[in-house]
């Protein structure tokens, strides 16, 4: 019961935060989503009731926003995420192989999120980051010109 | 700006933080604190520098001396040699061969390498983005101030217009058009919009546009601003652009620090306020109702228009949207006038274009040319040739949207009417250069299957024509094609083109169409001979 109340009292902790930034407004949905994604790492059912109340704004509503964007995730993420650009600039540099090697050390195909979960892994489009294709981000951090071979090294780099 | 000996800059794009540029930063300005050349040297943080080939750069002026990868560890030694001693330290610099983007600019004046022309970038990788000194030392804010002090409204549209400057967001609408037609809707409350939801796979000119000169961003709002009479504007920046982002808000704070951004702006009547919004990944963003849905705090779903944003746009008022490198253009232009800018490019097309070189050449990176230089002379002069010399065989412009270029049209001047005319279109920019190995139906693929992911699915067409075709060519690359395929394939683009509600669905079946049209007998031999001419394609013999 109390992990339950605690996880209840992260989620108002992370809408407060948002609607305190960026104001009670229907205007400001989309960043203060954004903000609550980024907190909690994806949007629970609690946090959109919550933030349908304050902003007086229909759930339907606000689970039509949440589900459009790439950026908000409705179902829970792992620890950290990977997002593999899979557009033509990456693709034709080399691309395939990393997927294919991606794939198999993290054990996950497209949209999945390992049992454990320390790993998401999905798929997005072009980051910018083109002039150092292949690109992988893994949370914040973007590499470029990765090789199947360096997979392994900076997968290793998140050992919490 | 007090003078200085040398300048340091040290570049900040993503890839150069992840691999440790602030601690080169930090070391660096430490070493020269403790030898005592705080005076003579300055040390500034600059944006992406075009080139991608040895991250983090450091680069020395005046010697223009390019370092890199330079590690934190490299720092003492690199101030005590070059900045103490005055030795240029050749195990660090980077090879000069693969030079581009705004170095090939610097050696280009040392003529080492083939010139650019900079104007939409020309304070990109030279100034510091978080200094709004710097910027108004290298002409910033002068054309906001001549709007502002010696030209009417229409003026500024009539100098916009006499520039020809047409629209880089892809669709190459005639910038000095729109603007009029904003300014001819009276209303009380207008908006400008400036998109910088920059998401067409292989694009990234507005990202460097952003995170190196944003204040040229905010100059060419306000000067927009006043020529249609708004006073309220939004930078949308797509939501993984988050360097951009902060810069863009940096800079904002500084302008109304300084009365650039406000009321009563350089003691006129006129006040602009501007608000950075940050997307949520969703590159039909870019669509411009679309932008304006997502600004309202909705799905970003496109609008069916007319009527246009000129007179129905963010909460129902008259809004100009504009792109990036348009706005770019437009401080240069009123400050050397329309005139001078037609002296760059093609009568149709006048001005510059910025390039994002990519895929199988010696030189990946980023140009600023006049319009209408073309694909041969790019590839030769400026991607430095094709890698191992493999020939090129296909090329596809302007991200997602644009189109497959067969190399039998690599002599046509790219520029808009040049390449309308070829049955082609420029998009954003991107050049993705593809040689003999590469195999079209998996490139079409590939660009089948973007679409299909970021469709908004608020029309039939688009929704299921691109699930539809993406089936088909999966189908042909696994060897289980049927010759009906083809005859489907063409229907389907035929049907995206013609019934689509918006640009994405309408230009989603230009793969599809652009391979059928030069690549029929390669796409053929797929379904015929069960055989990927190039080796690419699994052919595995399983059907969706």
């Amino acid at each position: 019961m109390t992990s339950k109340n605690g996880k209840d009292r992260l989620i108002i902790k992370a809408v407060d935060s948002a609607i305190d930034h960026f104001g009670e407004n229907r205007e400001e949905l989309i960043p203060i989503l954004n903000h609550v994604n980024r907190t909690l790492g994806y949007l629970p059912s609690e946090a959109l009731e919550e933030i349908s109340n304050r902003l007086k704004s229909s759930r339907s509503q606000l689970f039509s926003v949440a589900s459009f964007y790439h950026m908000l995730s409705t179902k829970p993420r792992g620890k950290h995420v990977i997002q593999f650009c899979e557009s033509a600039p990456c693709h034709v540099v080399g691309g395939r192989e990393v997927w294919q090697t991606l794939k198999e050390t993290v054990n996950l195909e497209e949209d999945e999120t390992s049992p454990d979960g320390k790993w998401s892994l999905i798929t997005t489009s072009c980051l910018g980051l083109c002039g150092v294709g292949p690109v992988i981000v893994i949370d914040d951090d973007a590499y470029g010109n990765v090789t199947p071979e360096q997979i392994k090294d900076i997968l290793a780099k998140y050992s919490d | 700006m007090k003078s200085v000996r040398s300048m340091v800059l040290v570049s900040s794009d993503p890839i150069s933080m992840e691999r440790g540029a602030a601690q080169v930063y930090e070391n660096l300005k430490s070493e020269i604190e403790t030898l005592g050349l705080s005076e003579e040297i300055s040390i500034t943080m600059i944006g992406d520098v075009g080139r991608h080939d040895a991250l983090p750069f450091v680069i020395v002026y005046p010697e223009a001396t390019i370092y890199g990868p330079v590690k934190p560890e490299n720092a003492q030694y690199l101030v005590e040699e070059h900045l103490y001693k005055g030795r240029v330290v050749h195990e660090l610099q980077a090879a000069h061969k693969e030079l581009t983007g705004k170095i090939a600019w610097v050696n280009a004046r040392k003529g080492t390498l083939p010139a650019e022309q900079r104007i939409v970038l020309q304070r990109v990788g030279i100034i510091d983005p978080e200094n709004i000194e710097e910027y108004i030392i290298n002409d910033g804010y002068q054309s906001l101030g001549k709007v502002l002090s010696e030209m009417s409204p229409k003026d500024v549209i009539e100098e916009v217009k006499a520039s020809g400057l047409r629209g880089r967001g892809g669709a190459g609408f005639p910038t000095g058009l729109k603007w009029g037609f904003v300014s001819g809707t009276p209303a009380k409350k207008k908006y400008v919009i400036c998109n910088g939801d920059e998401s067409e796979p292989g694009t990234f000119k507005d990202r460097l546009i952003l995170e190196g000169d944003p204040h040229s961003i905010i100059e060419a709002m306000s000067i927009a601003a006043y020529a249609v009479g708004a006073n309220e504007g939004f930078i949308y920046i797509r939501g993984e652009y988050l360097l951009a982002q902060e810069r863009l808000k940096k800079a904002i704070k500084q302008a109304y620090d300084y009365g650039i951004l406000g009321e009563k702006i350089f003691g006129t009547d006129f006040n602009f306020d501007i608000h950075v919004h940050s997307g949520a990944g969703a590159y039909i963003c870019g669509e411009e109702t679309a932008l304006i849905e997502s600004i309202e705090g909705k799905r970003g779903e496109p609008r069916a228009r007319p009527p246009y944003p000129t007179s129905h746009g963010l909460w129902g008022k008259p809004t100009l949207v504009n792109n990036v490198e348009t706005l770019a253009n437009i401080p240069a232009i009123l400050r050397n006038g329309g005139k001078w800018y037609r002296s760059f490019g093609t009568p149709s097309s006048p001005g510059t274009k910025v390039y994002t070189i990519l895929g199988n050449v010696n030189v990946t990176g980023l140009i600023e040319v006049p319009m209408g230089i073309t694909l041969r002379e790019v590839i030769a002069i400026y991607a430095k040739g094709m890698k191992s010399d493999v020939s090129f065989k296909v090329a596809q412009t302007g991200g997602s949207s644009g189109s497959i270029i067969p190399a039998s049209l690599q002599d046509t001047p790219m520029d808009f009417d040049s390449f309308q005319n070829a049955g082609v279109s420029l998009g954003s920019g991107a050049l993705l250069i593809c040689d003999e190995n590469t195999c079209v139906l998996d490139l079409a693929k590939v660009l089948q299957n973007f679409f299909k992911k970021e469709s908004c699915g608020k029309c039939n067409p688009c929704r299921i024509g691109n699930e539809r075709a993406y089936q088909i060519l999966e189908n042909i690359s696994q060897g289980t094609g049927t010759m009906q395929d083809l005859d489907d394939l063409a229907m389907i683009s035929k049907n995206l083109f013609e019934l689509s509600n918006c640009g994405l669905g309408q230009t989603a079946g230009s793969p599809i169409r652009d391979i059928l049209n030069h690549y029929r007998a390669e796409v053929e031999a797929h379904i015929r001979l069960k055989v990927c001419p190039s080796g690419v394609c699994p052919m595995s013999g399983k059907r969706l």
